[in-house]
């Protein structure tokens, strides 16, 4: 495996009964990327981390983390990543300094180290003016701090965070971002789920997830250039008619309003997509703005989902 | 080396968490003071002072002897003294007496008589606790026998009382009622303070970490040792100093075979915390096993008396096998090395406890 690729699965699968959590999963992570992993609750990204970090075996397929067998060298792997759990996992009635020295002695780390590690991480995160305070009094952005400065603590070469930002307000998701890019100039391998959609934009590289599949992957860049199907904009018009009228229409794939706008979906196997959409309003409101734009992330997670939907009725 | 660091991280961890945690603290201190307080004062199986009358038809220097030696036992108060056998039946169908001695005219000479006996006790056996009391009458005075009437059969044999001649019950109580304690308060600590980090989500951080799972065991077992041998000096320093309760035995003795219970005990924990999903369950589950444990142990109801079928079941628990071992080495000085069977009881329940306990504590989710 070369050194270059932190992550490498291959039909990576794990059902539950007879629920597919996870189906055939194949993912490349490079080293030192933030990689994200977007999709709607229950799409399979919390399974697809444990299985990688060897908390749940899988039911079929492989998976190499770090150039390690998972979940055979699973013991290995754990000195080797960070994990962040989706709620708060760190003690509560222990304080800031105790649950980061219970961390350090965990891992094992050497007595300078671990006075070195603690200070280093304090003074980065901004906790060194209440080390003695007990975690379950801390703000969410507080414990989102100290949750990822344990996490990272042992300096991992590896951080998986299980939608880290879901209970902390902008301006600290925004900070938290911030580390996260410092953590992976300095190489660290990041592999982060969220629903959100600005967080997965920051990601050197994502995958969007849909109920267990991966039905899309790359940079935000290529994924936005690469959508199935057109981004169509329309403006002075009766949206809530429109709207009613478009999601009539086969090959629309989906409709939404956006303020003053309609943002709609349009399949990709559609040649004149703003003459497809005029036509389709022509009788009801002849006057429309109909446009052409740019796809967001979101439109690409929308199309990537909505065409598997289709698929899977048809 | 790095194995030792981890567990004494945990355990250090712990014992930090549960200096906080000030129920479960009053728990450990708790529990004990008022258990030991309602079974060494409130519930009182020694009766004494059952309403008597004599019937003595015999009227003699030996009759008259053996009528104050029942008075002298406490157990009876002679309250009447009547005339016939059928004046004592009366009394005791109208409920006015619990007891009736009857000494019939021929008394001195049905004493020499070996095969016949000399008097007779009239029982109210409806209560069977006064029943078992006048028992321990006809047992206490040596040098009669009496008949039983046709419905009640009195003791025949001059039992001789050992270990606890006054025949306090706080002195039978208190040994028993350490193992009971020690069951309740260490299954459910171990099980609850392991499924707590469960709930909290603290587990699924841990074994993210090099932690393994026997280390992680250690760590959160080894300060409930400690407190579990805490209650034990609580209880035996209560016990002597309320109810002069006796250690026979050595000291050592006590604490040794009380390591055998907690180490079954937190076993049992250990194995709860696997199989429940919340602290609640886990309680469930405590006393689900905590209910036969009390009525089967022999710790409230004599072991011989139980039904064979009840009987298999109380060998299968460790307070059993406890009760026997505490009271052998408190109240008659009995030495660990003769109690071999019921301390190799508690090992096994114990081994066979981890072993599953440790199976079932997979170091994954699913």
């Amino acid at each position: 495996m070369s050194s270059g690729i932190a992550i490498r699965t291959h039909n990576l699968t794990r059902r539950f009964g007879t629920l597919v959590a996870v189906d055939r999963v194949n993912l490349t992570v490079p080293r030192a990327h933030i990689y994200g992993f977007l999709g709607p609750n229950g799409s399979g990204k919390s399974t697809t981390i444990r299985m990688l970090c060897g908390l749940l075996k899988p039911s079929a397929g492989e998976a190499e983390v770090l150039g390690l067998n998972i979940p055979r060298e699973a013991e290995v792997l754990k000195r080797k990543i960070g994990y962040m759990t989706q709620r708060f996992s760190l003690y509560e009635d222990l304080s800031i300094i105790e649950n980061l020295e219970f961390i350090a002695e965990v891992y094992s780390l050497s007595r300078t180290r671990r006075h070195e590690r603690i200070a280093q991480q304090l003074e980065l995160f901004d906790l060194k003016d209440r080390i003695k305070q007990r975690a379950g009094t801390l703000s969410g952005g507080q414990k989102q701090r100290l949750a990822l400065a344990a996490a990272t603590l042992h300096e991992p070469e590896l951080l998986f965070l299980d939608e880290p930002t879901s209970a902390v307000d902008p301006q600290s998701r925004r900070d938290f971002w911030e580390f996260l890019f410092q953590l992976a100039n300095h190489g660290t391998t990041i592999l982060v789920s969220t629903h959100y959609m600005d967080e997965a934009e920051r990601c050197h590289a994502l995958a969007i997830l849909d109920r267990g599949s991966m039905v899309a992957d790359g940079t935000p860049k290529a994924l936005e250039a690469n959508i199935d199907a057109h981004v169509i904009e329309i403006e002075r018009a009766d949206l809530h008619a429109a709207r009613q009228l478009l999601l009539q229409v086969p090959r629309v794939l989906s409709v939404t309003q956006l303020g003053v706008r309609l943002r709609v979906l349009v399949d990709h196997a559609v040649d004149d997509a703003t003459g497809f959409i005029k036509d389709a309003l022509r009788a009801s409101q002849p006057g429309v703005d109909v446009q052409l734009v740019r796809a967001s992330l979101e439109d690409v997670f929308v199309a990537a989902t909505q065409l598997r939907n289709r698929e899977r009725a048809a | 080396m790095n194995s030792l660091r981890r567990i004494f991280a945990i355990l250090q961890k712990e014992i930090r968490q549960l200096s906080r945690d000030r129920l479960t603290f009053g728990m450990i201190i708790g529990i004990p003071m008022i258990q030991i307080a309602l079974f060494g004062f409130a519930i009182n199986t020694d009766v004494r002072h059952l309403r008597a009358a004599v019937a003595d038809e015999s009227n003699t220097e030996l009759s008259r002897t053996l009528a104050a030696d029942a008075q002298a036992t406490q157990v009876i108060d002679v309250i009447a003294h009547v005339r016939t056998a059928t004046e004592l039946e009366a009394l005791l169908r109208d409920g006015d007496i619990d007891v009736g001695l009857y000494i019939p005219p021929d008394y001195p000479r049905r004493l020499q008589q070996r095969d016949r006996s000399a008097a007779q006790l009239l029982v109210d056996g409806s209560d069977p606790i006064i029943l078992s009391a006048a028992r321990q009458l006809a047992t206490l005075t040596q040098h009669y026998d009496s008949e039983p009437p046709q419905s009640l059969r009195a003791a025949l044999f001059d039992i001789r009382n050992h270990f606890n001649p006054e025949r306090r019950s706080a002195v039978n109580v208190v040994p028993a009622l350490m193992g009971v304690i020690l069951t309740m308060t260490m299954v459910l600590f171990t099980a609850v303070a392991i499924v707590r980090e469960r709930e909290r989500g603290n587990l699924e951080l841990l074994i993210n970490t090099p932690v393994k799972t026997v280390e992680l065991m250690i760590g959160k077992i080894v300060p409930y040792i400690f407190i579990g041998l805490v209650q034990v000096t609580l209880i035996v320093l209560l016990g002597m100093l309320l109810f002069r309760v006796p250690i026979e035995g050595t000291v050592a003795n006590v604490y040794l075979g009380s390591l055998a219970l907690i180490a079954a005990n937190l076993s049992l924990g250990l194995l709860i915390s696997t199989l429940a999903q919340s602290q609640f369950q886990a309680m469930q589950m405590t006393f689900f096993f905590f209910l036969p444990s009390i009525l089967l142990s022999g710790f409230m109801f004599p072991f011989a008396g139980m039904p064979k079928a009840a009987q298999y079941i109380a060998e299968v628990l460790p307070l059993t096998h406890f009760v026997r071992i505490i009271r052998g080495v408190m109240l008659r000085g009995a030495d660990l090395v003769h109690m071999v069977p019921d301390l190799g009881a508690l090992f096994a329940f114990t081994a066979v406890t981890l072993t599953l306990a440790v199976l079932r504590f997979h170091k994954r989710l699913d």
